[in-house]
């Protein structure tokens, strides 16, 4: 599998917030998108997720299921964590794994994964952000995609959780999955390849 | 086919759960039905020629107000971007969000018909017709407003102005559910032409509706 990107250029409300951008990965490898706020790095990863469409540049992707578009092969983890607070943590991840594709898996074991087996019935009204950030991964390991783009993954997350974190993060590479990730501090990836948005300013 | 079950019944738990809003309608129904008889005062035989009218347009009101929530909470929260990456048509998708909308909140007001016909004066007969052709009528306003839900999702006040697009757009359902309901009693026409037409308009909304609800959020990517 191979991801590649030419010449991405991406205006939003008028204001062109990249250009130029080129970079390819292949399975089993991370890139990890840096630069200072407001560089692109949630765009380009929105980008990726087809929820922008590029102003110029193409994307590519080969190896993947040739049924299935490139957003539809990746999970999208992004600020918000798309859960609903009237449901429980189980009913929140059982929704969005069937719903996602998946075939409904052991759930119990999977929140155990994400230390979220004790609290399972409680509404996701209750959890605290770091919780609900569990909660969005558990979604990543239960359904299968090969691309992860994570949009600040670490954010909320304690330390415990943030080594829970990379240990899937390179179980996903050790799998043979790609992981486009924006952040601002180390995620716990050796080998991952960088990219720098908003250098040039 | 389990993911759409899954979102059926996802949206149908929101709905009957703290703050879902599923039984608002149908106290909104009763409501604006309750007062119009003290607004009209106590003359029966004009409560009763004027009761299918009545209903209609207290259900249709009462179908307006859940639906600037209908797309706008999982816009909101994140949802609508993994739904745009799941491996279904959005078409089908929105389709199926409208259903559980309906069965939530449409469905109720077709059960209460019954009670509200006899706040009316309304004989059984002339009861049967309205509930029947709310049954009938309701999908449409639905799927009408599913269209509008999808216009206005980017904006914090968006109900009214959902109201103000939807509304004129509603206006042949209610024209043929009246008509109908009102056949049904008094004639002349047979109470099967209007109803017809009440049907294919809500055919009609049922195809067109979910298409242009996906078009309109695809393009309002951003």
């Amino acid at each position: 599998m191979r991801l590649k990107a030419t010449d991405l250029a991406c205006i939003r409300g008028g204001r062109q917030v990249f250009s130029g951008v080129n970079f390819a990965i292949q399975a089993g490898e991370a890139l990890v998108i840096t630069g200072p706020n407001g560089a692109g790095k949630s765009t380009l990863l929105r980008l990726l997720a087809g929820l922008l469409r590029p102003l110029a540049g193409a994307l590519t992707f080969e190896g993947g299921d040739p049924e299935l578009t490139l957003p539809e092969q990746a999970h999208y983890l992004g600020h918000q964590d798309a859960l609903k607070p009237a449901l429980s943590v189980t009913e929140n991840l059982d929704f969005w794994v069937r719903f996602l594709g998946g075939r409904p898996p052991d759930l119990a074991a999977t929140l155990a994964d994400v230390g979220l087996a004790s609290i399972a019935a409680l509404p996701a009204a209750y959890l605290s952000a770091g919780q609900r950030r569990r909660l969005s991964i558990a979604r990543l390991i239960a359904v299968k995609r090969p691309i992860w783009l994570l949009d600040e993954p670490t954010a909320a997350l304690d330390v415990a959780a943030q080594a829970m974190l990379a240990d899937l993060m390179r179980a996903h590479l050790a799998g043979g999955g790609l992981i486009i990730a924006a952040v601002h501090g180390a995620i716990g990836l050796e080998k991952a390849a960088e990219l720098r948005l908003g250098g040039n300013r | 086919m389990t993911a759409l079950t899954a979102l059926l019944v996802r949206d149908m738990r929101l709905a009957v759960r703290v703050g879902g809003g599923a039984l608002i309608g149908v106290l909104f129904f009763l409501l604006v039905v309750a007062i119009i008889p003290f607004a009209i005062g106590p003359d029966l035989a004009l409560l009763a020629r004027i009761g299918p009218a009545i209903l209609w347009l207290g259900a249709l009101l009462a179908s307006l107000l859940g639906l600037d929530r209908l797309i706008a909470s999982d816009h909101e929260d994140g949802s609508l971007d993994l739904i745009l990456s799941a491996h279904l048509p959005l078409e089908l998708t929105v389709a199926v969000k409208a259903v559980a909308h309906w069965l939530t909140t449409s469905l109720p007001l077709v059960v209460a018909t019954p009670l509200l016909g006899l706040l009316l004066n309304l004989d059984p007969t002339a009861t049967g017709a309205v509930a029947l052709t709310l049954a009938a009528g309701t999908p449409a306003l639905t799927f009408i407003g599913l269209i509008g839900a999808a216009l206005t999702v980017a904006l914090r006040r968006g109900g009214l102005l959902l109201a103000v697009l939807i509304l004129p757009l509603t206006i042949p359902v209610l024209i043929f559910g009246v008509a109908a309901s009102n056949a049904a009693v008094v004639g002349p026409i047979p109470f099967g032409t209007p109803f017809t037409i009440l049907c294919a308009l809500t055919l009609m909304s049922v195809v067109v509706g979910p298409i242009a609800t996906a078009a309109a959020l695809r393009q309002g990517l951003d």
